[in-house]
């Protein structure tokens, strides 16, 4: 597999890295005090990858408690804390720092350039992320507070009002989840920022608009998101603060206060979020997917415009959470059309990924099977998203397992999906060993078994009038043999996790030797060596179409004669 | 080149904007957000106040400061053009009439704020409409004073002579900062003192 004889011209270097061992401090210090986007990018993806353990861990004992009804596993009280932890967790410690890691990871290594706009801020993003992380998770101990009451936080992850002002949420637990929501979305808009600033004047020569990879295109899509989504959700959390600390009335229903405008503040940033996480999960399978099918992307405009088109009308649908809280007639019927309407540009890319594979020569090697898993797991979701978005549909089913089910099959059977079909295709590129194709075939025909038992039979409770956010139930309801066989699919996917985990460790150590393109792959990243060196490229490289390496490794046949 | 390299020249000159100023212009998008949501909340909160005092009885409007606070952003053009053609006595000049028309407005600011804590009794935390101005017209004030920091530590350098036309992409972004944040005061201005009272 490994090809270490490309046929890449004196413009790109291939040298290795000269490998220097300091001392262990010596060490230290250079990952802390790093400005170099891909060693920043690893530290984004290492700190989601623990995140992801806790959160996951998290969910683990929330199934167990809900295994078998009347268990006593965790008393409410924790179970609430739980779940609010692993929301959070997931959305904000887990996903946007494993997104945003692989953008710094990956988008200046694609346009050619040698590192972010900004490095120093791309660092400060990083370590307020990190710092908002620490907050959330000390809560467990300073939440406790000076009046000894609450831990870490149990207002949930969408935390609506009133149930987060000062009256009903004693302590300081609500405090460090403001605070630390506030802090890593600083984080994050200077990631967003930074990214734009990369993709629009970081560009090597040759490099025009259109001819960017996918990623990199729709990686501008989720940071332009990124830009209004997040900072709403900043702006509510400094008026939850203000409410908080100084005796506000923003959310106060008893002063005239509207604990509605939360919710529409909170969706306003919660729904497009949900894009911002899966954008980038489309970026790997716009990658992943041409790669192992042999074959150029098809309809890279549509593709391009379609991911523009999603994150536009992805802005309009925010409402489709509040189906319940009595809107208009004029305005249920806006968001259910709006939320129709954004699965127009998400089937055209479905179709698109299909035709790229169609009459391809399909590798199935372990990326590309995460991807395949991904396309009909993310069409199922939008098929459960279309039924929620109906109002009728909603009004029965809001708060009730089936949208549990419905939101972690995007989370889960999309995002997961293909970030760990990421992980195996730039693992070798990141770290300069394969991963083990073995244990990487375990990995995801349990995590998808696990997946598929877990979230496939989740939908049933819920149809069956199951709500969210319980700590228990009755025995008798119909929903025991199910809630039973959901909690084994859990731990089968903590299980497919763990030798994961134990892959990235193995591989560290006795993996296969990668070199610089292992997967016969099309965009510049792969004309470095593997690790990159610090630098990236030694002189800057010049493209001419949309795949580079093709044109270079096919120099009778190159791209640029057809686009 | 290598022999299968990319045939070159086929290039004009690759020029690509200033990371600076796209930079810039991302995080006024940013900013235009949080901003919108505290407008949309003012807004919305507008006469659900329970009790006094309202907007009424005790805004007056702050015509002197807004002026001020405008022509600051027509001086800071003019400064910027100055450094452009080289002219320092002038730049000097215009830069610092900017950091003291800014001052104007902030301590003007400051002014009506004390009036209406120590004479009309309104705090942030004494109805909806406390809440909902101390927080928009503050946060738009933080923005100002974080301007007046980065206006004061360029007049400094400039004083010091340590700044040359070359920096006028720098202070390009700069300026952008301040336009926005006298635009968004338009809006400021027309939400609570037009709109509101």
């Amino acid at each position: 597999m490994a090809d270490s004889t490309l046929p890449i011209g004196s413009a790109i270097d291939l040298t290795p890295p000269s490998e220097v061992y300091g001392t262990w401090l010596e060490l230290v210090n250079s990952w802390v005090t790093t400005v170099d986007h891909k060693k920043i990018g690893l530290m984004y993806i290492g700190y989601a990858a623990i995140f992801l353990l806790v959160g996951g861990f998290e969910a683990i004992l929330l199934r167990i408690q809900l295994a078998v009804p009347h268990n006593n596993f965790l008393s409410p009280e924790v179970f609430n804390r739980l779940f609010t932890m692993h929301g959070t967790t997931m959305v904000f410690l887990m996903g946007m720092p494993l997104v945003i890691g692989f953008a710094n990871y990956l988008v200046p290594l694609m346009i050619g350039a040698r590192d972010m706009s900004f490095p120093r801020m791309n660092a400060f993003s990083f370590w307020m992320t990190a710092l908002g992380g620490l907050m959330l998770y000390y809560s467990f101990i300073g939440g406790v507070g000076l009046q000894g009451a609450g831990s870490a936080p149990d207002v949930t992850w969408w935390a609506y009002a009133p149930l987060t002002e000062r009256a009903f949420s004693r302590g300081h637990s609500t405090d460090y989840w403001a605070l630390s929501l506030i802090v890593s979305g600083f984080g994050t808009i200077g990631a967003a920022v930074n990214i734009i600033a990369t993709t629009i004047c970081m560009r090597c020569k040759g490099m025009t608009m259109f001819r960017m990879p996918l990623l990199a295109w729709l990686y501008l899509v989720v940071s332009g998101m990124i830009l209004v989504t997040i900072s709403p959700l900043t702006a509510a959390q400094i008026m939850l603060c203000i409410d908080r600390y100084l005796g506000g009335h923003f959310f106060d229903s008893q002063a005239g206060g509207a604990p509605v405008v939360w919710a529409h503040f909170f969706w306003i940033f919660g729904h497009p979020e949900v894009y911002v996480l899966v954008l980038p999960a489309f970026a790997i399978a716009n990658e992943v997917i041409p790669v192992f099918s042999r074959k150029a992307i098809f309809g890279y405009p549509a593709m391009v415009s379609a991911s523009a088109g999603i994150g536009v009308i992805s802005l309009s649908v925010w409402a489709h959470h509040m189906f319940t809280v009595g809107m208009t007639s004029a305005q249920n019927a806006f968001f259910v059309l709006s939320t129709g309407l954004v699965g127009v540009p998400t089937g055209i890319k479905i179709f698109n990924w299909i035709a790229t594979m169609w009459g391809g020569k399909i590798r199935f090697a372990t990326p590309m099977l995460f991807c395949s898993a991904f396309l009909i797991q993310f069409l199922f979701a939008g098929l459960t998203g279309i039924m929620l978005s109906t109002a009728p549909w909603n009004w029965q089913l809001h708060n009730s397992y089936f949208v549990i089910a419905h939101f972690h099959y995007v989370l889960v059977g999309a995002i997961v999906f293909c970030f760990f079909g990421g992980f195996y295709y730039w693992y070798p590129k990141m770290i300069g060993k394969m991963l083990n194709e073995r244990l990487g075939k375990w990995h995801f025909w349990l995590f998808f078994l696990g997946f598929h038992l877990c979230f496939d039979l989740m939908h049933i409770p819920g149809l069956l009038g199951m709500p969210r956010s319980i700590y228990t139930y009755e025995p008798g309801r119909g929903w025991d043999t199910l809630n039973f066989i959901v909690s084994m699919g859990g731990i089968i996917q903590g299980i497919a996790t763990a030798i994961f985990v134990y892959n990235l460790v193995y591989s560290y150590f006795k993996g296969e030797e990668a070199g610089p393109d292992p997967w016969d792959a099309w965009t510049l990243e792969w004309a470095t060596s593997s690790p990159p060196p610090e630098y990236n490229f030694a002189t800057e490289p010049v493209v001419m179409s949309r795949r580079p390496l093709w044109d270079l490794k096919h120099p009778e046949d190159p791209d640029y004669r057809y686009e | 080149m290598s022999s299968t390299a990319i045939p070159l020249g086929h290039h004009k000159e690759w020029v690509l904007p200033y990371h600076g100023t796209v930079a810039m212009l991302a995080l006024i998008v940013a900013e235009t957000a949080i901003f919108s949501i505290f407008v949309v909340a003012y807004i919305y909160y507008i006469g659900k106040s329970i009790s006094g005092p309202q907007p009424r009885d005790v805004l007056e409007l702050p015509i002197f400061n807004t002026v001020c606070l405008l022509s600051s952003s027509f001086t800071i053009w003019l400064a910027e053009h100055s450094l452009k053609k080289g002219a320092m006595g002038a730049f000097r000049l215009w830069w610092a009439l900017t950091v003291v028309l800014g001052s104007i407005f902030l301590g003007g600011t400051g002014l009506e704020w004390n009036k209406l804590i120590y004479h009309d009794g309104l705090t942030i935390s004494t109805n909806l409409f406390g809440t909902t101005y101390y927080s928009l017209v503050g946060l738009h004030a933080s923005h100002v004073i974080i301007g007046l920091t980065m206006l004061s530590l360029v007049l400094i350098f400039s004083l010091a002579g340590k700044l040359k036309s070359e920096h006028a992409k720098q202070l390009g972004v700069l300026s952008l900062y301040w336009h926005f944040v006298d635009g968004v005061w338009v809006v400021v201005f027309t939400v609570v003192y037009i709109i509101g009272r």
